[in-house]
């Protein structure tokens, strides 16, 4: 250690302040997101580039695509469906796992959904579809808790491998015992008038669901940063053995953090079902890929409650103005996704900023 | 319908081998630690690489080469970003598989202006080895399949016999069970990750390769279709022993070749959908509880 010579001044040199800020600006939870997004849309644009289109047109037409005010009700329904997937990813996301299923969790939702809202009538029909959504697909998303505590198998493999069993029984029943009679095409009949979600004024796209799934967030956002639960998910997520040592019962927060996973993609299935077009198409659910984005959106946001609603801004702008870009600028809406992966890929990637940092000492 | 018909088992064999390869591919990674579930983004770049190869070059297996130099060169950034940089490889292996599917899709309207299906007039697949044709039983089974079908057969088998008897085998090994034990050994850990997850990019261009110019001629959007997955559950079916991969390729390959009769046929196909992964988990659950106590908790 060396000892400072004596004349030294009492004020910091500007430059030492400067880089102070702006090291304590670099660790920011904010930063890595935004860096991330920023990077890959300068990928994004220099392969926009290559193709011998311009990026700025490009991003333009996503940007008025989807921020459009007569597309804006359709583009909040996709944003609350990315957020419900989202929370789907975010909260096993908290202790450290990861959920590959909400493809099977969101169909599963939607089947549940759709059957009781056929079979009650009246006002009890959509109260009940998202309950019966919440139990089976909750359930369904439950039962890679035990697999994983009583098991040994990680939740990322149970989820992948439980959900195209999810996927292909919900496309069974849809295809045969659910089918429209006289119908060519793989779907069921439409839901009544009483079994469809609550209208929100005269919007076509955006419901009540939208709303609902907003609550989901603001209990998400409360349990996990003021209740005793939120903190042993966290801890657990920092680091597992220092959480079973301190007497947190893995096995029932696992449990805990899978039901509600599961429950809130089942959520996002009902809503989708109970809206218009009110019915289960086969595949319908999975098209317009909500759970990856959700899954990227989770990601950006590092499971943090408070930054998913922003994150899954990104995503689902992307998602709606991608098609509009099409039509408008003719740049492939393909580029959506590919841009969904660049920012994951940057986002994983930020390692590398560790590894300059330590140098070589790890082996 | 006869199970044991030869022109069935030549179907199976046809739908085995593209999901072998990226079994390989992923079992490989598994035993030098780099969990790889990036095997179905790299399989479909690898079937689009090869179709446009083909399609400039006019020669399929130059379409093949392509497929393999640049599907490696693709997977390096798993390989370097998971063994060099330490980043999650499984948050990697999500971005990547959206890029791919992005970026195909991407591709197929920028260079050839179509979307969804690319089968341009002329497009040169590989060719069948016809000159086994007249052979009893190998004929049926391998004389109207290309080159690459028998090839992943013995490629997983040279894998295993290579994985299990040689000292560089055991050395590979060695980096997936215990890398600190490795490196303290001279082995240098991050460097046999990132070729050996790179020697997988390449073999799941082959993968791509055999479905886009093999199984059929042509490249649709999203072609590999879940088979992918199903490579990442059969490395866990067989623990990534490359020696038992070809009994479970075959066991998903019969599924598939089944699924495809049932549908000519009328009858649901979801449930063969749904056999792998239902068997992978079945058989996880029954082996994970017999043997579970003794194993850590792999994660």
């Amino acid at each position: 250690m060396t000892v400072a010579p004596p004349h030294e001044p009492e004020i910091e040199p500007r430059s030492a302040v400067v880089r102070r800020l702006l090291g304590a600006a670099a660790r920011h939870p904010a930063i890595v997101p935004i860096a991330a997004v920023l990077l890959a849309l300068l990928i994004g644009a220099g392969i926009i580039a290559a193709a011998g289109l311009d990026p700025v047109v490009a991003y333009a037409a996503v940007l008025e695509g989807a921020l459009d005010p007569r597309s804006l009700d359709y583009t909040f329904s996709v944003w609350g469906f990315i957020c419900g997937m989202a929370l789907a990813a975010a909260i096993p996301l908290r202790m450290g796992e990861f959920n590959l299923g909400g493809n099977g969790q969101l169909v599963l939702g939607g089947l549940a959904a759709y059957v009781v809202a056929a079979a009650v009538p009246g006002p009890l029909a959509v109260p009940l579809a998202l309950l019966a959504a919440v139990v089976l697909a909750g359930a369904f998303g439950a039962l890679s808790a035990p697999l994983a505590t009583r098991f040994n198998i990680p939740i990322i493999i149970s989820t992948l491998l439980l959900a195209p069993v999810a996927v292909a029984v919900v496309s069974f029943l849809i295809r045969y015992p659910l089918a429209e009679a006289g119908s060519g095409v793989a779907q069921t009949a439409q839901l009544p008038e009483d079994a469809r979600m609550w209208a929100l004024g005269d919007l076509r796209y955006s419901n009540v669901g939208l709303l609902i799934i907003i609550a989901m967030m603001v209990v998400f956002w409360i349990v996990d940063s003021r209740t005793a639960v939120g903190f042993e998910l966290r801890v657990i997520g920092a680091n597992r053995r220092f959480g079973s040592y301190g007497g947190i019962v893995v096995r029932r927060l696992a449990l805990g953090a899978m039901t509600a996973a599961g429950a809130a993609a089942g959520i996002v299935g009902a809503v989708i079902v109970l809206s218009s077009p009110y019915r289960l198409i086969d595949g319908a659910l999975l098209s317009p890929g909500y759970t990856f984005a959700g899954l990227a959106a989770a990601l950006l946001a590092g499971g943090r409650p408070a930054l998913i609603p922003v994150t899954a801004v990104l995503f689902a702008v992307l998602q709606v103005g991608g098609a509009a870009m099409e039509r408008s600028a003719d740049v492939p809406r393909q580029l959506s996704e590919l841009l969904q992966g660049v920012v994951i890929v940057v986002l994983a990637l930020r390692t590398v900023l560790d590894a300059r940092r330590t140098g070589r000492s790890e082996h | 319908m006869q199970i044991f018909e030869l022109s069935f088992v030549a179907a199976v064999l046809l739908a085995t081998t593209p999901v072998l390869y990226a079994a390989l591919a992923g079992a490989l990674s598994e035993r030098v630690g780099v969990f790889n579930i990036a095997l179905e983004g790299q399989m479909l770049w690898g079937a689009f690489a090869a179709v446009a190869g083909s399609h400039f070059t006019g020669n399929p297996w130059l379409g093949v080469l392509i497929a393999i130099v640049t599907t490696a060169a693709f997977s390096l950034v798993l390989a370097v970003g998971a063994a060099r940089f330490k980043a999650d490889p499984i948050i990697i292996a999500i971005g990547t598989n959206l890029f791919a599917i992005g970026l195909t899709g991407f591709l197929l309207r920028i260079l050839f202006d179509v979307s969804g299906t690319f089968a341009p007039q002329g497009l040169q697949g590989l060719p069948d080895m016809t000159a086994l044709r007249d052979i009893p039983v190998i004929g049926p089974l391998f004389g109207g399949q290309t080159l690459l079908v028998p090839l992943a057969f013995v490629l997983c088998i040279a894998a295993g016999l290579w994985l299990r008897s040689t000292p560089g085998g055991l050395r590979l090994r060695g980096v997936g069970e215990h890398p600190e034990a490795s490196a303290s050994l001279g082995v240098n850990v991050a460097s046999a990750q990132t070729w050996t997850t790179v020697v997988g990019g390449a073999l799941c261009g082959i993968a791509g390769a055999q479905l886009a110019l093999g199984n059929v001629t042509v490249f649709t959007e999203n072609m590999t279709a879940g088979r992918g997955w199903i490579a990442v559950a059969a490395v866990m079916l067989v623990a990534a022993r490359p020696l038992w991969l070809p009994v479970a390729c075959l066991g998903f390959g019969a599924a598939e070749a089944f699924g495809f009769r049932l549908q000519g046929l009328g009858a649901p196909q979801q449930l063969t959908d749904a056999a792998p992964y239902a068997i992978t988990l079945l058989v996880l659950v029954a082996t994970r509880v017999r043997f579970g106590a003794k194993r850590p908790a792999a994660s």
